[in-house]
């Protein structure tokens, strides 16, 4: 059986970067072909949605090599369907850029770092082999490397040495954690590993490596004590830029973590997911922490990227049906709600040329559409009912009541008021108020920017009043990451 | 370097520049066509080729380097990406897994039964990149003042 299409969602990217390399001086060229790649893999993307969902799990062994010895793409519903959303996210963030990122920055090769950033994140979703999902996790920070100095301003300058100096640290602790693993195990097939350290049983080494994988994943998902590198370095590069590191960059890392304490990890549940569910919650708690105490909308956005990544992982730490459904919801609506936000926070900014909630208020009078967006985006962050934030957030609250676990699931709760009114703190004082607007942006200049966001927006409602429909598949994502045997059956085919 | 208005002669590092070159080139040449069975491959040829070039850039200046190979560099790092890609790309041709290649036995008119793998052209990609990014590197780093 032949699977390459598994693979088209990352060659096609890639092939891209390449030819926007070679177009780098024409600008038209480089639009329109992103665009039309970018389509095109929304394209696949759905039909891989639908291909997984009537034939269940696919696997395509690289080069024609039997599962573990050669590298493996995996595509169960969850990769798929995050690969889909990373698509969706990039196609918005790429129109959004036609309209910010003018033709001097556009020449030194803009479009192509965002499309190996595609190929990375796309990559990384989809692999099942330990190395080769270290690889991709390189090939995603390289290009967001690139992104972040793209410009080349004195801030971005300086958090980008920030940036590099911890993820380079934290790849090679991911490098160190693989050769242990490899050790022990001598395999690195995420399939294989699961069978391996299934038989060695509970073993005190197997919990020090899993808790090495938590760090080096926290690390570049920014989870309690190793989120200090995120407020700086997402707040340095222009808002098209941190749209897609918000959405995406930061859901890898808890992709990552959520492959691997469901498939591979699950001999002493007791230690490691009572650990990952307490670090969740203080995710969580220092977030919102974050979220009310700034002025800065953009900061106020990016803290609420913590709170997000806090919310999934308790609901991956309770290991219950509905936990794990609530994280799948919850995952999907983060990512298209964080890049619809940073979206709007760059509108904003665009408009007023600061991002200091100080300086501006009474934008609504003359952007109303602005507002209401902003508003309806802000209450689905919240998770009122029915906004997309909603489903996910109570399917992991129940899990949580499921465990017992009802401190920590009352601190999930909880921080949605916080969110809330984190949120609301921008609608009030920088859309209500007497109007106070430092320059102005021409109406009719403003329209087009509103276009991404309005789609990006459009994806929320649907995703969140079209549950019923959405169901089903979300279940399938659950089923895989509940039982692990279905995916090492898919994988290994004995 | 001391600035002293005089032009530096440096007839003799020129001179074993222009013989030490094609050397250094065709020792890559081998490491590249050699990395099947021995040590060698699109790697080190490449690094090697650019260090060729990086001895003309020593013993020469990069003006002159510029007018003798006028390259894009940043292109041939791109070329050597696509001809990887579209090396695993074949592989839909004949309805096999991606990157899976294949290699037999040729009969080649003046050097006689050679064996050809198809992993070769993949190599050659590598080759290309490493000489388009070593070589970017160390021009843009050149130039800048």
């Amino acid at each position: 059986m032949n699977n390459n299409i598994i693979i088209l969602p990352i060659i096609i990217p890639m092939i891209t970067a390449v030819l926007l390399i070679f177009f780098n001086k024409q600008e038209k060229v480089q639009k329109y072909l992103s665009a039309v790649s970018s389509v095109i893999n929304i394209g696949i993307s759905v039909f891989l949605v639908h291909y997984v969902h009537t034939n269940g799990i696919i696997s395509l062994e690289v080069g024609d090599w039997k599962a573990p010895f050669g590298i493996v793409l995996v595509a169960d519903m969850y990769a798929i369907l995050l690969v889909l959303t990373a698509n969706i996210i990039v196609f918005a963030c790429l129109l959004f850029s036609y309209k910010i990122v003018d033709y001097h920055r556009s020449k030194f090769f803009y479009y192509s770092g965002v499309m190996f950033l595609l190929t990375g994140v796309s990559g990384a979703f989809l692999t099942g082999d330990l190395f080769n999902l270290f690889v991709f996790y390189e090939v995603m920070l390289m290009s967001s490397y690139f992104l972040i100095v793209h410009g080349n301003s004195k801030p971005q300058l300086r958090e980008t040495i920030k940036y590099i100096l911890v993820n380079v640290i934290s790849s090679a602790l991911f490098v160190i954690s693989v050769a242990f693993l490899y050790a022990v195990t001598g395999t690195l097939n995420m399939a294989d590993l699961s069978l391996r350290v299934a038989e060695l049983g509970s073993s005190g080494i197997i919990a020090a490596i899993s808790i090495m994988y938590l760090i080096v994943f926290g690390l570049k998902g920014a989870i309690f004590p190793l989120f200090f590198w995120m407020p700086g370095s997402y707040q340095a590069p222009p808002a098209a830029v941190t749209a897609l590191f918000g959405a995406l960059l930061t859901k890898v890392g808890v992709y990552s973590i959520t492959r691997v304490f469901t498939l591979i990890f699950l001999q002493d549940i007791a230690f490691t997911h009572t650990f990952i569910a307490w670090l969740a919650v203080l995710t969580i708690i220092f977030g919102v922490i974050g979220a009310i105490s700034f002025s800065d909308i953009k900061q106020i956005v990016i803290y609420n990227i913590l709170t997000g990544v806090g919310v999934i992982l308790f609901g991956v730490s309770t290991m219950t049906k509905s936990g794990l459904e609530g994280s799948v919801y919850y995952m999907i609506h983060d990512m298209i709600i964080k890049g619809l936000l940073f979206l709007l926070v760059g509108i904003v900014f665009s408009i007023t040329g600061t991002t200091n909630l100080e300086k501006f208020s009474g934008l609504i009078k003359k952007y109303p559409t602005l507002g209401w967006m902003f508003f309806i985006a802000a209450l689905a962050l919240a998770g009122i009912p029915p906004l997309s934030g909603f489903i996910g957030k109570l399917k992991i609250v129940q899990g949580g009541f499921e465990q017992g676990e009802f401190v920590l699931a009352f601190a999930v709760l909880l921080s949605s008021l916080l969110v809330l009114y984190s949120v609301m703190k921008i609608f009030i004082n920088g859309f209500w108020g007497e109007e106070k607007i430092p320059q102005v942006l021409e109406t009719s200049q403003v329209k087009s920017l509103y276009v991404p966001a309005a789609f990006l927006l459009a994806l929320s409602l649907f995703y969140g009043l079209g549950t019923e429909f959405i169901s089903s598949y979300i279940k399938q994502a659950e089923q895989v990451l509940l039982s692990p045997d279905l995916y090492i059956e898919a994988v290994l085919k004995e | 370097m001391k600035k002293t208005g005089l032009k530096t002669n440096d007839l003799i590092l020129q001179t074993i520049t222009k013989i030490v070159l094609f050397i250094v080139i065709i020792f890559s040449f081998h490491l590249f066509f050699a990395g099947h069975n021995a040590p060698g491959g699109g790697f080190i040829g490449g690094l090697i080729t650019s260090g060729a070039i990086v001895l003309l850039l020593i013993a020469f200046d990069v003006k002159t380097v510029k007018s003798i190979l006028p390259i894009n560099y940043v292109k041939v790092a791109a070329f050597g990406l696509l001809i990887a890609i579209l090396s695993g790309i074949g592989s839909f041709l004949f309805g096999v897994p991606f990157l899976s290649h294949t290699h037999g036995h040729v009969h080649i008119p003046l050097l006689g039964d050679t064996h050809l793998a198809t992993a070769v052209i993949f190599d050659l990609g590598v080759y290309f990149v490493v000489v388009g990014v070593t070589m970017t590197i160390i021009q843009t780093i050149g130039e800048t003042e």
